[in-house]
C-alpha cells in the first residue's frame, strides 16, 4: 500500500528485494535486531550465518565474483563492523562489488562511547568505495538503492551502509525510487572514439604485440571475455594475464602465455619486456606484475583501457590511455579492426622468439617417489576436475601461485582468489559464498595448512547449510611463502614460519561433520581427489607435500622481468641489502 | 614509432598548484578529501572549506598542494574518484585565476616600534580591527606571498600572533567552475 509507513528494518528487507538481493551473509548483535526480526518475517531473502564476520565479507566477495551480482553482509555495530574491514579492504583492492549493511547504535548514543560503539563511517572511510551514516528512516530506501548503485558501477567495490538501531526501528515510507542520474558520480562507461582509433592502428602495425590483461574484464561481465578472445583472434598478439584475469582468456588456448609478475612464466614475463606495443586491459600494473619500474617493458609503446582514470600513469608511464568500460571498448576496437579491415602486422619473428622462450618450460617440476610435489597435485587436481568447469577459491601463499600456475581456466568468474590485499582467509568464505551463488558447481578451496586456519570456524557454516564445498590442503608445515622468502633473503633463518601444533585435520573434519581425506603418498593422490568428488557434501583433503618446494619461476623484489629465478638453485642470497626494503 | 626509452616519469621538480574542488555539503566530505591526501602522501600546503550556493549544498574546497605533473594528475584523478566530488579544476592549469589569502596579525609595543607597525600596515594595506594602547590586530589580504612578507616585516616591530585562513582562488572571467 503504498503511503503507508513500515519500520526501517522493514524498508531495508524491502529495499533488498526490490534491488535483487536473495542472499545476505551475516552475523546478529544487538545494534541489528531490528533487522533481523525483519529477516525472520518473510521468505524472500536467505540468510547465511557465518561464525565470524570477517567470513561473511569474503563469502559475499565469492558469491559476487562467481556470479556477477553484488554481496550483501549484515553486521552489527562495533566489533562486527571491524572484524568485517579486513574484508572490505581486500573487496576495494580488488574491485568487487559488494553491499555491507552494519547496525550502529541509536543515534543519540553516537559519540559517547557507547556499548559496541565504533566510528564505522570513520574506520570504513578508506577502505570503502564509498559509505554512509544514515540517519532519518525516511533516506534509508533511497541511500539503499545508490549504495548498490556506486558498488556495481564503475569501478566496483564495497559499500558501507550504517544504520543506528533507532533508524531501524523508526517508521518512514518507503517507494521504490526512480533511477534518476546522481548529481555527481557518473563513471565513465564508453571509451573516447579518437582514442580507440589510435589504439587500433597502433595494434594493427605492432609487429611484437601483447595484450596484458586483468581483472577489469572479469568484472565487465562475460561479454567482455568473449570481445577478449575476438580481438586477439584477429590481432593474433599474444595474450598475458594478471593473477584477477585468469580465466578471461582460455588457459588452452594457444595464443595464452600463462600469468604474468612475480611468478609469472617465462614467455609472458619475456614477451612483456621486449614487446613494442602493449595493450593493457582492465590491469592496473601492480608492482607485482611490473617488477622494477625502470626495466619495465622499455621499448614499447603502452595503452592503457580502464574505467578508473586514477589507474593511468600511476606507477608506469603510458602513452595512450582510453577511460571506459573494457567490455565497451573491446566492442569499438574489434568493430573498427572488423570495419577497417585490418591485418595484423608480420609477427612471425616475434612468435619464433616466443615458442623459444616457451621452450624453457618455466613451470616444470620433477614428481619422482612417494613424497608428492605441490605442483602435481595440483595438476592432478585438475586433470580430474576441468571437466566439471569447477570454481576454484585460494588462500594465500605458495599454494595460491601454484594454483594459479597449474590450474586452468577456459572460464572468467571461476576462479577466487585475493589478489590485492593478500588476504590469508579468504578461501573457504569466499567458497561458501559461491557455492551458495552456484549450488550446482563443484567448488574447491585450493588451501595451505597455515591460510586455512585464519577462518577455518566457517566449516561450521559449510555444515549447517550443507554446502558440498571442498578443501583441498597443499600441506607442507610451513607458511611457505615466508619461508621462501626466508630462503632468498635471510640465509634459511625460518623466524616464526614453521606451522607447528597443527591439528589433526581429520579429527577436525570429523567435528564439524565433514568428510576427512589425507592424502600422504603419491599413489594415493588420484584416489583421494576421486573420493573427495564422490561424497556429495563437504570434504577436508588433507594432503602432505614436499616441505621445502618453492614457488618458481620468481622476479624478486627489486629484480627486473628477464632477471628470473627459474628454480631453487638460483635462489641463495639472491636478495641484496637494498631490495630486502621492499615488499 | 619512436620506442619510449623506459616506463619511468622524467624527473621533474615539484610545483605549487591551486586546486579548486566542489563538493556535496555532506557531513564527512573534508575528512573524506583530508583522508586521502594522508592516505596517499600528498602535501597539503593550504586549504579552505565553506559552502558556496544559497542552499548549502554545495562547498568549495581549495587546495593548495605541491608536486610533480604526474603527482598532481594523480591527486585530481584520485579526488574525481570520490562520490561526493562535482568537480576538480586545477587552477595553476588553467592559468589566469585570482587567488587571495586573509590573515590576522597581532602586534605589541611603544613608542616607534608602534608607529612603524602602522606605517608598514598602511604600505600593505592591512586595516587595524582592533587596537589597546600597546597592541594592534591587522587584518591584511593578498596574495600568498605578500602576506608571507607583512607576516616577516611584522616579526621586526613585535608580532605576537598570527590566523591565516589560507589561499581561496577563483578563474578569471565570467564562466564558473564546472559543477
Amino acid at each position: 500500500m503504498p503511503g503507508q509507513e513500515i519500520s526501517g528494518a522493514d524498508i531495508l528487507v524491502k529495499a533488498l528485494v526490490d534491488l535483487g538481493v536473495d542472499t545476505v551473509f551475516g552475523y546478529p548483535g544487538g545494534a541489528v535486531l531490528p533487522v533481523y526480526d525483519s529477516l525472520f518475517q518473510q521468505n524472500q531473502i536467505r540468510h547465511i550465518l557465518v561464525r565470524h564476520e570477517q567470513g561473511a565479507v569474503h563469502a559475499a566477495e565469492g558469491y559476487a565474483r562467481s556470479t556477477g551480482k553484488p554481496g550483501v553482509v549484515l553486521v552489527t555495530s562495533g566489533p562486527g563492523a571491524t572484524n568485517a574491514v579486513t574484508g572490505i579492504t581486500d573487496a576495494l583492492m580488488d574491485s568487487i562489488p559488494i553491499v555491507v549493511l552494519t547496525g550502529q547504535v541509536a543515534t543519540q548514543l553516537i559519540g559517547t562511547d557507547a556499548f559496541q560503539e565504533c566510528d564505522t563511517v570513520g574506520i570504513t572511510r578508506h577502505c570503502s568505495k564509498h559509505n554512509y551514516l544514515v540517519k532519518e528512516t525516511a533516506k534509508l530506501g533511497p541511500i539503499l538503492h545508490e549504495a548498490f548503485h556506486i558498488a556495481t558501477t564503475g569501478r566496483p567495490g564495497p559499500v558501507v551502509v550504517d544504520i543506528p538501531k533507532d533508524v531501524q526501528v523508526r517508521t518512514a515510507v518507503y517507494e521504490k525510487p526512480d533511477l534518476t542520474v546522481h548529481k555527481t558520480y557518473h563513471p565513465r562507461i564508453e571509451g573516447d572514439r579518437a582514442l580507440i582509433e589510435r589504439a587500433v592502428a597502433m595494434l594493427a602495425k605492432a609487429e611484437r604485440p601483447i595484450l596484458y590483461i586483468g581483472g577489469g574484464i572479469v568484472n565487465s561481465g562475460p561479454r567482455a571475455s568473449e570481445l577478449l578472445r575476438e580481438l586477439a583472434a584477429l590481432c593474433r598478439a599474444p595474450v598475458t594475464s594478471t593473477l584477477m584475469g585468469l580465466g578471461a582468456f582460455p588457459a588452452s588456448d594457444p595464443q595464452f602465455l600463462g600469468m604474468l609478475g612475480m611468478h609469472g612464466t617465462f614467455e609472458a614475463n619475456m614477451a612483456m619486456n621486449q614487446c613494442d606495443v602493449m595493450l593493457a586491459l582492465g590491469a592496473r600494473f601492480d608492482d607485482r606484475v611490473t617488477g622494477r619500474l625502470d626495466g619495465f617493458s622499455p621499448m614499447s609503446r603502452k595503452i592503457h583501457v580502464d574505467i578508473d582514470p586514477s589507474s593511468f600513469n600511476k606507477t608506469v608511464r603510458v602513452d595512450l590511455t582510453i577511460a571506459g568500460d573494457v567490455g565497451h571498448v573491446l566492442a569499438d576496437m574489434v568493430k573498427l579492426w572488423r570495419a577497417k579491415k585490418l591485418k595484423p602486422a608480420n609477427q612471425e619473428e616475434w612468435w619464433l622468439r616466443i615458442r623459444n622462450w616457451r621452450s624453457r618450460d618455466s613451470l616444470a617440476f620433477h614428481q619422482e617417489g612417494q613424497a608428492i610435489q605441490p605442483q602435481y597435485a595440483i595438476r592432478r587436481l585438475f586433470e580430474a576436475t576441468h571437466a566439471r568447469n569447477p570454481i576454484i577459491t585460494t588462500e594465500v601463499g605458495q599454494h595460491q601461485m601454484w594454483a594459479a600456475q597449474h590450474f586452468g581456466f577456459e572460464h572468467p568468474n571461476r576462479w577466487l582468489t585475493s589478489g590485492g590485499l593478500g588476504t590469508m582467509g579468504y578461501g573457504l568464505p569466499a567458497a561458501i559464498g559461491a557455492q551458495i551463488g552456484n549450488p550446482d558447481a563443484l567448488v574447491i578451496d585450493i588451501a595451505g595448512e597455515a591460510s586455512i586456519q585464519m577462518n577455518i570456524q566457517e566449516m561450521g557454516t559449510a555444515s549447517q547449510y550443507r554446502l558440498p564445498v571442498k578443501v583441498f590442503v597443499l600441506n607442507n608445515e610451513y607458511m611457505g611463502m615466508v619461508r621462501q622468502w626466508q630462503d632468498l633473503t635471510y640465509e634459511k633463518r625460518y623466524s616464526e614460519s614453521y606451522s607447528d601444533s597443527l591439528p589433526d585435520f581429520m579429527k577436525l573434519a570429523e567435528a564439524y561433520g565433514w568428510k576427512g581425506i589425507r592424502i600422504e603418498h603419491a599413489d594415493e593422490l588420484d584416489a583421494g581427489i576421486a573420493a573427495m568428488l564422490a561424497h556429495d557434501g563437504p570434504v577436508f583433503v588433507d594432503c602432505m607435500v614436499v616441505k621445502h618446494a618453492n614457488c618458481f619461476p620468481m622476479i624478486p623484489s627489486g629484480a627486473v622481468h628477464t632477471d628470473m629465478l627459474l628454480g631453487p638453485d638460483q635462489q641463495d642470497g639472491i636478495i641484496g641489502k637494498e631490495a630486502e626494503a621492499l615488499v | 614509432m619512436a620506442p619510449v626509452p623506459a616506463s619511468l616519469f622524467p624527473a621533474e621538480a615539484p610545483e605549487a598548484h591551486t586546486l579548486s574542488v566542489l563538493v556535496d555539503n555532506e557531513s564527512g566530505v573534508l575528512a573524506r578529501i583530508v583522508g586521502l591526501f594522508s592516505a596517499r602522501g600528498y602535501n597539503i600546503e593550504s586549504l579552505t572549506v565553506a559552502d558556496v550556493t544559497a542552499d548549502e549544498s554545495v562547498s568549495r574546497i581549495t587546495i593548495v598542494t605541491s608536486g610533480s605533473r604526474r603527482v598532481i594528475d594523480q591527486i585530481t584523478a584520485q579526488l574525481n574518484r570520490l562520490v561526493p566530488v562535482h568537480s576538480v579544476t586545477d587552477l595553476t592549469l588553467l592559468g589566469p585565476h585570482v587567488e587571495r589569502e586573509l590573515a590576522l596579525v597581532k602586534v605589541e609595543g611603544s613608542g616607534e616600534k608602534r608607529v612603524e607597525a602602522l606605517r608598514l600596515a598602511g604600505i600593505f594595506r592591512a586595516r587595524a580591527v582592533d587596537t589597546t594602547t600597546h597592541s594592534f590586530v591587522f587584518e591584511v589580504s593578498g596574495s600568498t606571498s605578500k602576506v608571507d612578507q607583512f607576516i616577516a616585516l611584522m616579526r621586526e616591530v613585535g608580532l605576537v600572533e598570527v590566523a591565516r585562513g589560507g589561499v581561496v582562488a577563483l578563474s578569471r572571467g565570467a564562466e564558473p567552475q564546472e559543477a
